[in-house]
């Protein structure tokens, strides 16, 4: 039996603990943010917060966790009330077909919660494990920008200004 | 004692002070070499500059010139020594903030004798001992070579060394207790290419600025402890003489193909430093290369891998019954690349157990690839392992270690485990 | 928006449109590939209204005022659900609020084939737009009837219709007794662009307040009642048999069932997790290289040495006697590229009661629907294909084998739900790869720097094997007898496959443009974004730049000088004024590349221009800045039509810099990201700069593909520009010097 709090909730599971927590968020607790990419941990898509680290879920034993808190992208808000990060993204539009973005949005939020002023090499680096096709980075960077200045913060040295 | 006696005591001595801090200040002492104009790219011969592309391969130079996300040869990587931070500087032909205003006499003695253009002892984090050594023709391209380079306008952070350690004229004195210039003779019954391996690798490449332990005041131990494993940025580098504790002989087509793709099939990865130095050595003359890989080899001809192949203990059952959490964390974290089956496993890629980190006498190198994985070292195809600092902790990665080295491991049994977890994340930061 | 501005707009819009031929109702069709479908039954009709001419297909109204609007059409992640959303929210008067799109389900929708060729829109969208119309017409009119005044007396708001005098009938009481089952007219117009609300304005995607919160949106996010998960078990890579240990599978724990069907197998289970750890021990198993596939010869000259057949498909002597004073040849080419979709390819099936149900992000649901039918040996109307988004596909990936793969076990398995994810490793060895090309260009110039004549050659595999049968499904080759893929056919113009674009839209004198289409594929290809004219974009706009220097001319006005189309130039000056092209300064290692094209000819036109540095010593570059003009014809969203150019010129930066398939000759040789690495953050341009010309009025151009060539030339171009070495072959990168 394992306790796993997830988005401040915690849940008794009976699961063999080296499963990797992504298999657990989609099959047993129904968050579908996390999205299966490659399970190598190379593309981020599985990406979520443990203690406000990015982490890739699909690599992180579900009984290595303990008491650490996991946050997934249902933890940052709802399509009903949308958190900010949610909000950035979703004022610049920032998906195509959205399968990666969850992963991009967990990661800008730990990189926001060490940081609110990250330069924009920062950024881009805090960004770097995560892939996407479709070639919305563009997008992405602007929505962490804003953000970053919804928190209060900014990308010192943007590349591209928060209108 | 009387007191004329205490006086004259103390008269001699504050004389005999007076005397070495004058001797001292006359060795220390190294006039400044005037600023020339930044000489036209357009004058140097485009061999000449050529020449020295491969020189600055060879010597690695930008590893330490080069910042994460910087331009080449502009300088601020950080070098943390037990003394504080060093950072590369701007070597760009930049007049103000990098060498533009450098003529080749002041290069020269900054590579020969350790000593900036203005007079100032330069910290031996940059191994002009190694290329006191360097030919006068190889140190006539690099010049040519660097004055041809982009200018970048960049002054990299201020070092940070412990007082009294950034009195700079005191490195007089580790010079004078540890600067030897003995000269690379030829050994004419070694072949061409060992010599010029031996040359490449004890002077420019500075093998030995990791590869050998350090004494207290960070130099290099000579003679029989030479190449006998070192240490760099948070990182083990491993012995590579008779000592070396790889399982599979490191023939030099081995170490060719290692030091010029970054991995070598019958081994690993290159991970840490020597990610970069790979880097580097894929991009310079393949003769050299083989060159170096041809001394090397022979540097490693009598460890124990080179007279028989050790089989690979599998240890499986017993590793999960004596590590059961390091055996469940290994399975969801690490088997999915690294088990057989695995697609990595099943196009080639080498066994876990080949990589010589599980059999070196201390677990730093296998604790540092867990924490911070790796990224291809010589072109964005290549081997790659997400980094697990973040997901892990301290004592799961000790699990997973302690795991490893019992299910494969050759060596000591390695002891306080998640310390050494600990102290690999601070130093490697 | 007042009601008397409203009932003015739409009156005069309805009485002027009467009388008048409706322009936008002549929007585009295209043919070839994205089109497919039944025949065209109703000519006069616009998009595929010409083919479903019912309103019912397309439009539904509920007693409740919700609006169903169907397509056949999917959505890739283009945005075209807001796009079909905010059509006919704005030609039926309804808030956006109240649609419900239907997306392409065999079981729904209207046939509409493949969603591909960047039309959708013009097919789809005109269809929809026209459909809406004459909806509210056909509403207006009941009311009038009802109300016994004329129908151009009345005006609609808000979905429902009024009279200005206090009467009002809503959209769901007058369909109460309107039958929207009639054939559409060709003569309704469309609303007048004042009068418009949502057509035009970035309208924020419907679909990602979903998406963005984690909500199931996704195949792979679908949980049916009594699911069980599956894997298949296949080789390394296409060209490979896997001989897996069927026993110690059935005895792996965590694996309830084994699906064999010949060489087919799969295994299925409860939980995902067990089941990653059997594929894996499967996969120890001994595989062998399949004996059928033929080696691939050393690309890309192997592609000139394979069996062809040659079509000259446009020829062109305006001026036979033109003198040509200098004469330039080149030859450009690009490796395999990946489609390469983060999320691997998954699809749900269930058979239960005969039938058998398939939830797929395929991007053709009925030709995969036949297949499927062929592929179980069951009657095409037990089947049925309902779409379920996917990951960014970009073409023909490994959607529609996967869907034939859970066909084939939820058959084994009756009543069960069957959700079957391929590994990464399996998407990057099996899904079919982007055909390798290569091009030759030769054009000769006068002595006033005029292109006179110009020749341009292209050697290609087939650009689309998209499933139309059995045998083109994976495991149609692997059951017992086996089925035979169909045999690849070029697509002719004015789409073109491998020859697409390879007609340049300039206006030369002379020209001959020859098609060498190569039937046999050592590697299994297919249509991948843009298909042929990613490199023949890149041959031709690299070449005209080669030309321009040549004839010491900036390249800019050499391509104006060659152009006759106004919106072509005015693409052309838009992104070269929004870049400043005219101020530029190049600096070391520091340059700018131009490219322009028109898609297909007939799709959207666009224009690149790029500010690149090139990093000697590391043979990295920067792009600091990227400046895009569009013209899609009228712009429904603006914003989607930005995003999908901003995509585009990334993406196609990620292939033409970075990217190539990696084959031993005998197989492929990619399992992963590492393997086969793509675009990071790192190397995202500094700034990208997306200006859409809009064109109200004219018809839907398609969009979604157009930046792909003129990127690949731009980079090109402006590489040169900044190293002096001019690039032909893909990847770009690592051909560039590493030390200047
Ligand atoms: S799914 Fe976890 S990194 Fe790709
Ligand atoms: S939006 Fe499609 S993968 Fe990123």
């Amino acid at each position: 039996m394992i306790d796993l709090t997830v988005n401040g909730a915690t849940t008794r599971i009976d699961i063999d603990p080296a499963t990797p927590l992504l298999y657990v968020l989609r099959d047993d607790l129904g968050l579908h943010a996390a999205k299966f990419g490659c399970g190598l941990g190379q593309c981020g898509a599985c990406t979520v917060l443990v203690d406000d680290k990015p982490v890739f879920s699909c690599l992180l034993p579900v009984g290595a966790i303990g008491t650490r808190k996991v946050t997934t992208v249902e933890g940052l808000g709802t399509a009903a009330k949308p958190g900010d990060v949610q909000c950035a993204f979703l004022h610049e539009q920032a998906a195509q077909c959205g399968y990666c973005i969850p992963g991009m949005m967990a990661r800008a939020e730990a990189l926001l919660r060490t940081t609110v002023t990250p330069t924009e090499d920062e950024l881009r680096t805090a960004m770097a494990p995560s892939l996407c096709r479709c070639g919305t980075h563009m997008r992405i960077l602007r929505a962490v920008r804003r953000a970053a200045v919804m928190r209060g913060g900014g990308v010192v040295d943007a590349a591209e200004p928060v209108t | 004692m009387t007191r004329s006696g205490i006086t004259r005591r103390v008269i001699s001595a504050v004389a005999a002070l007076c005397v070495c801090v004058v001797v001292f200040a006359i060795i220390a002492y190294r006039p400044a070499i005037a600023t020339v104009m930044r000489p036209d790219p357009r004058v140097f011969e485009p061999a000449l500059v050529a020449q020295g592309a491969n020189v600055a391969r060879l010597g690695n130079c930008v590893s330490c010139h080069q910042s994460a996300g910087g331009r080449p040869y502009a300088g601020g990587y950080p070098v943390k020594t037990p003394f504080g931070t060093i950072y590369g500087s701007n070597i760009t032909p930049d007049p103000a903030t990098g060498i533009g205003a450098w003529s080749s006499a002041a290069f020269r003695r900054a590579m020969r004798e350790g000593v900036g253009r203005d007079g100032s002892h330069l910290y031996p984090a940059f191994p002009y001992t190694h290329y006191a050594n360097v030919t006068d023709g190889d140190l006539s391209a690099l010049y040519a070579f660097l004055m041809t380079r982009p200018a970048v306008r960049s002054v990299p952070p201020a070092n940070t060394m412990i007082p009294p350690l950034g009195f700079r004229p005191l490195l007089a004195g580790w010079k004078l207790l540890f600067f030897r210039q003995e000269p690379i003779t030829t050994y004419p019954r070694q072949s061409t290419a060992w010599n010029r391996g031996r040359y490449i690798g004890e002077t420019l490449a500075h093998c030995t600025a990791c590869h050998s332990p350090r004494g207290l005041l960070q130099q290099e131990k000579r003679g029989a402890q030479a190449y006998d494993g070192g240490w760099s940025g948070g990182w083990y580098a491993p012995p590579i003489n008779a000592h070396s504790p790889a399982v599979r002989a490191w023939t030099v087509e081995r170490l060719e193909a290692y030091l010029r793709t970054g991995l070598s099939t019958a081994h690993a990865a290159a991970a840490g430093p020597m990610g970069s130095v790979t880097y580097n050595l894929a991009r310079a003359a393949p003769a050299d290369v083989r060159a170096l890989a041809t001394y090397y080899a022979w540097r490693m001809r009598d460890a124990p891998a080179a007279r028989f192949a050790r089989p690979l203990p599998d240890r499986r059952a017993l590793a999960s019954q004596r590590h059961p959490d390091g055996a469940r964390l290994y399975e969801g974290a690490c088997a999915v690349c690294h088990e057989p089956g695995a697609a990595m496993m099943v196009a080639g890629r080498p066994a876990l157990p080949l990589g010589t980190p599980l059999h070196e006498d201390n677990p730093r190198d296998t604790i540092q690839i867990i924490l911070k994985g790796l990224l291809p070292p010589v072109s964005p195809r290549g081997p790659y392992m997400p980094a697990f600092a973040d997901a892990l902790d301290d004592r799961q990665v000790s699990e997973i270690v302690a795991y490893l080295q019992m299910r494969h491991g050759t060596g000591p049994a390695w002891t306080d485990l998640e310390r050494d977890v600990a102290k690999a994340r601070k130093e490697g930061e | 928006m007042s009601g008397e501005a409203s009932r003015r707009d739409v009156l005069g819009g309805l009485l002027v449109a009467f009388s008048l031929a409706p322009a936008a109702a002549l929007a585009q069709t295209g043919g070839g590939e994205g089109s497919g479908g039944p025949p065209t039954i109703a000519p006069d009709l616009p998009g595929t209204l010409a083919k479903f001419p019912d309103l019912d297909a397309w439009i539904r109204i509920a007693p409740d005022g919700r609006v169903t609007v169907f397509t056949g059409k999917v959505e890739l992640g283009t945005g075209v659900k807001t796009a079909m959303a905010q059509l006919a929210a704005d030609e039926l008067d309804v808030a956006i609020e109240r649609i419900d799109l239907i997306t392409a389900d065999t079981g729904l929708t209207p046939n509409e084939g493949v969603t591909a060729g960047s039309q959708t829109l013009e097919q789809s969208g005109t269809a929809i737009a026209n459909a809406a119309a004459n909806v509210r017409l056909l509403l207006a009119e009941a009311a009038a009837t009802q109300w016994s005044v004329p129908v151009t007396s009345l005006f609609t708001r808000d979905g429902a219709v009024l009279d200005g005098q206090g009467k009002r009938a809503t959209y769901a009481e007058l369909a109460a007794s309107t039958s929207l089952a009639v054939r559409a007219r060709a003569d309704v117009p469309r609303k007048r662009r004042a009068a418009r609300r949502l057509i035009g304005r970035a309208i924020p995607r419907v679909d990602l307040p979903a998406k963005l919160t984690g909500l199931p949106s996704y195949v792979h996010d679908m949980r049916l009642p009594g699911m069980m998960h599956a894997r298949v078990l296949r080789g390394p890579s296409s060209g490979t048999q896997l001989t897996p240990d069927i026993a110690a599978l059935r005895r792996q724990p965590g694996v309830a069932r084994v699906v064999q069907a010949g060489r087919f197998a799969a295994i299925v289970g409860p939980r995902e997790w067990p089941l990653e750890q059997a594929l894996r021990i499967a996969s120890r198993a001994r595989w062998v290289r399949d004996p059928a596939v033929p080696t691939l010869p050393p690309m890309p000259a192997g592609l000139l040495t394979m069996r062809r057949e040659s079509q000259v498909i446009d020829n062109r002597r305006d001026d036979p006697g033109a003198r040509g004073v200098q004469r330039l040849s080149a030859r450009y080419d690009r490796p395999y590229l990946m489609h390469g979709a983060i999320g691997p390819s998954c699809a749900v099936a269930l058979f239960a009661e005969d039938r058998l149900t398939v939830w797929t992000h395929s991007q053709g649901v009925e030709p995969l629907r036949q297949a499927i039918a062929e592929l179980l040996a069951i009657p095409a109307d037990r089947v049925r294909c309902v779409h379920r988004e996917g990951a960014g596909c970009y073409g023909h990936n490994g959607a529609d084998d996967v869907a034939g793969d859970a066909a084939l076990i939820a058959r084994a398995m009756p009543g069960v739900p069957v959700r079957l994810q391929w590994s990464r490793e399996q998407e990057h060895g099996w899904e079919p790869l982007g055909p390798a090309m290569l091009a030759q260009v030769d054009a000769t110039l006068d002595a006033s720097g005029r292109i006179v004549d110009w020749r341009h050659q292209v050697w290609s595999n087939t650009h689309s094997t998209r499933p139309v049968a059995a045998g083109d499904l994976l495991a149609g080759a692997e059951i017992i007898p086996p089925f035979k893929p169909t045999p690849p056919k070029p697509i002719p113009q004015p789409n073109g496959g491998g020859d697409r674009n390879a007609i340049p839209l300039y206006r030369f004198p002379n020209q001959t443009i020859v098609s060498h289409f190569l039937p046999d594929m050592p590697v299994r290809v297919s249509a991948l974004r843009g298909l042929g004219a990613h490199l023949n974009i890149f041959a031709l706009e690299s070449f005209m730049d080669e030309l321009a220097t040549a004839a010491g001319r900036d390249p800019v006005a050499f391509r104006l000088a060659h152009l006759d189309d106004p919106r072509a130039t005015a693409v052309i000056r838009r992104a070269a004024a929004r870049f400043g092209w005219a101020r530029y300064r190049a600096t070391p290692n520091r340059g700018r590349g131009f490219a322009f094209a028109r898609y297909k000819n007939h799709g959207a036109y666009c224009a690149v221009a790029l500010d690149v540095e090139h990093i000697p010593d590391e043979g990295r570059l920067i792009v600091h800045r990227a400046v895009a003009a569009v013209d899609s014809g009228e712009a429904v969203n603006p914003d989607g039509i930005r995003n999908q150019v901003e995509g585009g010129i990334v993406q196609s930066l990620s292939w033409t810099a970075f990217e190539a398939a990696g084959h031993d000759g005998t197989r492929r040789t990619d399992y992963d990201w590492s393997t086969y690495p793509i675009l990071r953050f790192a190397d995202v341009p500094r700034s990208v700069t997306v200006e859409v010309v809009d064109r109200p009025g004219t018809p839907f151009l398609g969009t979604g593909e157009c930046a792909q060539g003129p990127t690949a030339a731009a980079l090109a171009n402006a590489l040169a520009s900044a190293t002096g070495k001019r690039l032909r072959s893909m990847p770009l990168t690592g051909r560039l010097p590493t030390q200047a």
